[in-house]
């Protein structure tokens, strides 16, 4: 296997973009990461989207080759794949185009991933993502994901005392931190008593406890690492990549409050990387809800089980404590178009790697590790990055 | 959920039809073809739970899911079921009356329509024991 490197990051901005396009979206980002490593569309060897459910949230499939014909690569002919995992298609994404560069069989490769969610109702919005769970065995009983969610949050501080007020400030923190940046969805800060007082979605999670529904696009160029200076000054090495499965539904899990599929991911990755838990300087997880956030710092090793919430409430995630977890702002606040998540959390990294991150910036920072999940925890990617 | 996605379901649906492996003594909800512990070498064979069980966590649904809207709130719950299989499904009971813990049996109840001329969509809940 090749080592590999990030050369070029791009990411649109997140929100409710009722002008944009779901191939104006993708195609923004691509053109910002081609731009970023001066790579011309001639140079690309391959294209991996990862992207949930255009099906449902625009009626449009067959994105692979929309979008590398809307990128103004239809005459060379690219091979462009979409890879889907439900909120880790992005990571899946990365994951792919990773073993592509690695291999040997491809040299530069875009990893990209987008989400086109507002052209469907909330419902409808809200109806498409159940199809992450298992429809047949836990959407037909009327569950929902923050309702699966909110399960995992009650067992959570039924055995470790986990309080309401730890999962607010999992919300606060990354509200905090997309105030510094110009991508995401939600700049604006909240406070423990706006996410107590935010209306129950399902009990024990509030509206501020759930990442929003999000348009969005990231991507990325990755080459080896030997040829990677010839685009960069910058490169950031690709040190993990690795990805896992678990059972689809979450009552067939032996914990409920662990997701093992993380775990595995991250003891793979760890190993791929010859770190520990201890080294990594920066994170961005999958805060899908407040209570996955917890679960994901628990579950990644950088705290013990049950120690999530304390982790949170004594400040060791926030930037400026021992590993500031979701710099970007997070699902949270960012934003989750649910395809794009996995990349954009590259994106940020890439950006503190670099020294880029303006005022969310991680002093130091030369070890950071994106977590991204799909369902409840069928499906988790963890990839490690260094300068 | 399509008539046939439906029908075909039935048997687990109502009368919590699942399956066992022979080799291993574990059972399934819903019936597996493969034993996740044996695998090829497991030996499936039909068996029917007998519906009681205990909560192991539950929520009370707020923002509810398509087709659910005028059954809202309603409690969601993961429910171990006495031969070991964990299941999600709704409890009717007041959601001040749910504790972590809790005996429950399956009860038949209606679980929603498919619009004014579609099926009648029935199933298993709980109900405390």
């Amino acid at each position: 296997m090749r080592e590999v490197a990030v050369v070029g990051v791009g990411c649109t901005r997140f929100g409710e973009l009722w002008n944009r396009s779901l191939r104006d979206l993708v195609v923004e980002a691509g053109i910002e990461a081609l731009e970023d490593c001066g790579v011309g569309g001639e140079e690309i060897d391959a294209l991996f989207v990862g992207n949930m459910s255009s099906g449902q949230f625009t009626k449009q499939e067959h994105i692979g080759c929309l979008i590398a014909d809307y990128a103004g690569l239809a005459s060379f002919h690219i091979p462009s794949v979409r890879v889907e995992g439900a909120c880790a298609s992005g990571g899946l994404a990365m994951h792919q185009a990773f073993l592509a560069v690695a291999s040997g069989y491809y040299d530069v490769v875009v990893a990209a991933g987008v989400e086109k969610m507002t052209d469907v109702s909330t419902e409808d919005a809200t109806d498409a993502l159940a199809a992450a769970s298992d429809r047949e065995w836990e959407g037909f009983a009327g569950a929902t994901f923050p309702g699966l969610y909110a399960m995992i949050a009650r067992l959570h501080m039924h055995r470790y005392g986990t309080t309401r007020e730890q999962l607010a400030l999992v919300s606060v923190k990354n509200h905090a931190n997309a105030v510094h940046n110009p991508k995401a969805q939600y700049r604006r800060n909240v406070s423990v008593e706006d996410v107590l007082n935010s209306p129950i979605v399902a009990d024990p999670l509030r509206v501020l406890d759930c990442s929003p529904i999000t348009d969005g696009a990231a991507a990325v160029v990755l080459a080896p690492l030997d040829i990677a200076s010839e685009y960069t000054d910058t490169p950031i090495r690709v040190k993990a990549s690795a990805c896992a499965t678990s059972t689809i539904s979450l009552h067939d899990r032996e914990d409920i409050t662990t997701l093992d599929a993380t775990k595995e991911a991250a003891k793979r990755a760890y190993s791929m990387a010859h770190i520990s838990p201890a080294d990594v300087d920066i994170a961005e997880v999958h805060d899908c809800f407040t209570i996955a956030e917890i679960c994901a710092i628990e579950d990644l090793g950088f705290c013990a089980k049950g120690e999530g919430g304390k982790m949170t409430e004594d400040g060791e995630t926030e930037i400026g404590g021992k590993i500031p977890v979701n710099t970007s702002g997070g699902l949270k606040a960012c934003g989750h178009p649910v395809g794009a998540t996995g990349i954009k959390q590259i994106v940020e990294v890439v950006q503190q790697l670099r020294g880029e991150a303006g005022k969310r910036q991680v002093d130091g920072a030369e070890l950071a590790l994106t977590h991204n999940v799909g369902g409840s925890g069928g499906t988790a990617v963890v990839h490690i990055l260094s300068r | 959920m399509s008539v046939p996605m439906f029908w075909r379901e039935i048997p687990s649906r109502y009368n919590l039809s699942g399956s066992r492996c022979t080799m291993c003594g574990a059972y399934h909800y819903p019936a597996r073809n493969i034993c996740p512990k044996c695998r090829r070498s497991g030996k499936i064979e039909p068996y029917n739970f007998g519906g009681t069980g205990e909560v192991v966590t539950y929520t009370v649904v707020n923002t509810p899911a398509k087709r659910f809207e005028k059954y809202t709130p309603y409690i969601l719950a993961i429910i171990k079921l006495d031969e070991g299989p964990k299941i999600t499904a709704q409890l009717v009971c007041e959601p001040e009356d749910v504790k972590i813990g809790m005996r429950v049996r399956a009860v038949f109840r209606k679980m929603g329509e498919s619009g004014e001329r579609g099926i009648i969509y029935y199933g298993t809940k709980f109900v405390p024991a």
